[in-house]
């Protein structure tokens, strides 16, 4: 059984605008980004599906000293999705970034990574907006 | 299983150094060898312990090289270790699991790194490899900010306003540098208020620098052999009572950051093997990467209750001279955390505690001694229980 929903098809499904994750056929969980198994219950089996992209923020910080080919500051958040699987992603409105901003409800979306490093071409990274 | 015990332990001074990986290993794993009253051709393996040697030095298969600058046999064989911060923990483990096993009498086991060579821009990107590349990496996530969001989470979790947890952290820096002042193979031996925390650099809201260990240079290694063998060559053997190991995906899948559950899992291995309980515990070394980092291990490994340990440097309770001893060396915040060799460098100072060797620094009537070691983004915890 090939791999459900690779990488780069998670991106192609970012690129047209929608987040994709699996959804267990066995009990049900999504589990989003994708993993081999349910990260519910350890299933195989599971369906490629579009997630709401719609969520709420848990927690956050304001990245000041960044990895070498990235300009800091910016907001790293873990937002938990309306279906329950949490994803990581950069909360665009940096001003909003206060204890304040855990539990306010976000719309996902995308853009590519800005880097020089050829490991890390074509990759897109998840965004936050406040809703 | 056999009994098994470390004999010699060594480590070199934690900083900034002008050496090699492997100058830095020869002379550490030498040291252990020689306070082992053991000759190279004694050793039959090395579990070698190395994260970023291709960034640091170009060097890939280190650990055919540090066999080579010991003069070990070639029949012993030299094999690297990888699990980011806890790389040489796990290293540990597995050579007193293969020497509990009976398939080696005598073994090498440690670690050595170079990060400080790396500078901060390198070293933060390469660090932040042990995050998942596609899913987490793609985001600019660092280290300070994987414990950076697991402190916000804990001040919403608990209810604690931010300004009193920071308060509290700082308080675990200070203790630590502290203890790293006592140390004279510490990376930093200068003591500092909790002012000179909160007055610091912001690295990643709400980790301030001096919440943060610094990237250092260093090694360290440790002889482990079965207990008999170990009572004949040394005075002082001292026993691996348990250990425990457990590994945990993406913080994702985690969840809620400020419950380890891979260290939650570790300890308790670790403490069913060994017999005890926490209370019986009178030191640790643990791994305070940042100052949220030993708060969080000390309610994991169940030594505070959930949501209480930020007090617990405050009320002087983890200082020499409290009920339970946190970080004596300094711990990472202070030692230094050279990642591929801080977990042999906690064994030897637990070692060293259990042995009465630690002068002033020395915690009084140390039986039982623990090392927790987190790698990644509390993706591997390895905990090493030791008694005389």
């Amino acid at each position: 059984m090939g791999y459900k929903l690779t990488y780069d098809q998670f991106v192609q499904g970012l690129e047209q605008g929608n987040l994709l994750g699996l959804v267990c056929n066995s009990c049900g969980a999504a589990t989003c980004p994708p993993l081999g198994v349910c990260r519910a219950c350890g299933a195989q089996d599971q369906r490629v599906a579009e997630m709401s992209g719609v969520g709420t923020v848990r927690t956050f910080t304001v990245v000041r000293v960044a990895p070498e080919g990235r300009t800091p500051p910016y907001v790293v958040a873990m937002v938990e999705l309306d279906e329950g699987p949490w994803v990581m992603g950069n909360l665009e409105d940096l001003a909003s970034a206060d204890m304040d901003v855990i539990g306010k409800k976000v719309k996902v979306g995308s853009r590519p990574v800005q880097t020089k490093f050829p490991a890390q071409e074509n990759q897109r990274s998840l965004t936050f907006h406040l809703l | 299983m056999r009994e098994v015990a470390v004999l010699g332990v060594a480590m070199t001074k934690f900083g900034v150094s002008d050496k090699t990986n492997l100058e830095m290993f020869a002379e550490a794993g030498l040291e252990a060898i020689s306070k082992s009253n053991l000759e190279p051709k004694d050793i039959q393996a090395l579990l070698f312990g190395n994260c970023l040697g291709d960034f640091e030095e170009g060097q890939l298969h280190m650990a055919p090289f540090a066999h080579a600058e010991l003069g070990l046999p070639t029949g012993a064989p030299a094999t690297r270790f990888e699990s980011a911060c806890a790389t040489a923990t796990v290293a540990i483990r597995h050579a007193a699991l293969l020497v509990g096993a009976g398939i080696y009498d005598v073994v090498l086991a440690g670690g050595t790194e170079r990060a400080a060579r790396m500078g901060t821009p390198l070293a933060t990107r390469t660090f932040a490899m042990a995050c998942q590349a596609h899913y987490e990496s793609s985001a600019g996530i660092t280290f300070p900010g994987v414990f950076a969001m697991a402190a916000h989470m804990y001040a919403h979790k608990y209810g604690i306003a931010l300004s009193e947890l920071k308060r509290h952290m700082a308080e675990v820096a200070v203790k630590n540098h502290y203890h790293g002042s006592l140390n004279p193979k510490a990376h930093f031996r200068k003591p500092i208020t909790v002012d000179t925390v909160l007055n610091s650099m912001m690295v990643a809201d709400p980790l301030q620098v001096f919440d943060c260990c610094p990237f250092s240079d260093g090694a360290s290694a440790l002889v482990i052999a079965e207990a008999s063998k170990a009572r004949a060559l040394v005075k002082k053997p001292v026993i691996v009572a348990g250990t425990g190991q457990a590994s945990a995906g993406a913080l994702y899948l985690q969840r809620d950051l400020t419950r380890i559950k891979a260290r939650e899992e570790a300890s308790r291995q670790a403490f069913s093997q060994a017999g005890i309980e926490p209370k019986d515990v009178q030191v640790v070394e643990l791994h305070d990467c940042f100052t949220i980092a030993e708060i969080l291990a000390l309610e994991a490994m169940g030594f505070y209750r959930f949501g209480s340990a930020y007090k617990a440097a405050s009320s002087r309770e983890t200082y020499l001279g409290g009920k339970l001893v946190v970080n004596p060396s300094g711990g990472l915040k202070a030692k230094g955390h050279p990642i591929g060799a801080t977990g042999a460098a906690q064994v030897t100072e637990i070692v060293e505690q259990l042995r009465g060797e630690c002068g002033e620094r020395q915690v009084n009537g140390a039986r039982v001694g623990m090392v927790d070691t987190l790698g990644g983004d509390f993706g591997t915890v390895c905990n090493i229980i030791l008694r005389v």
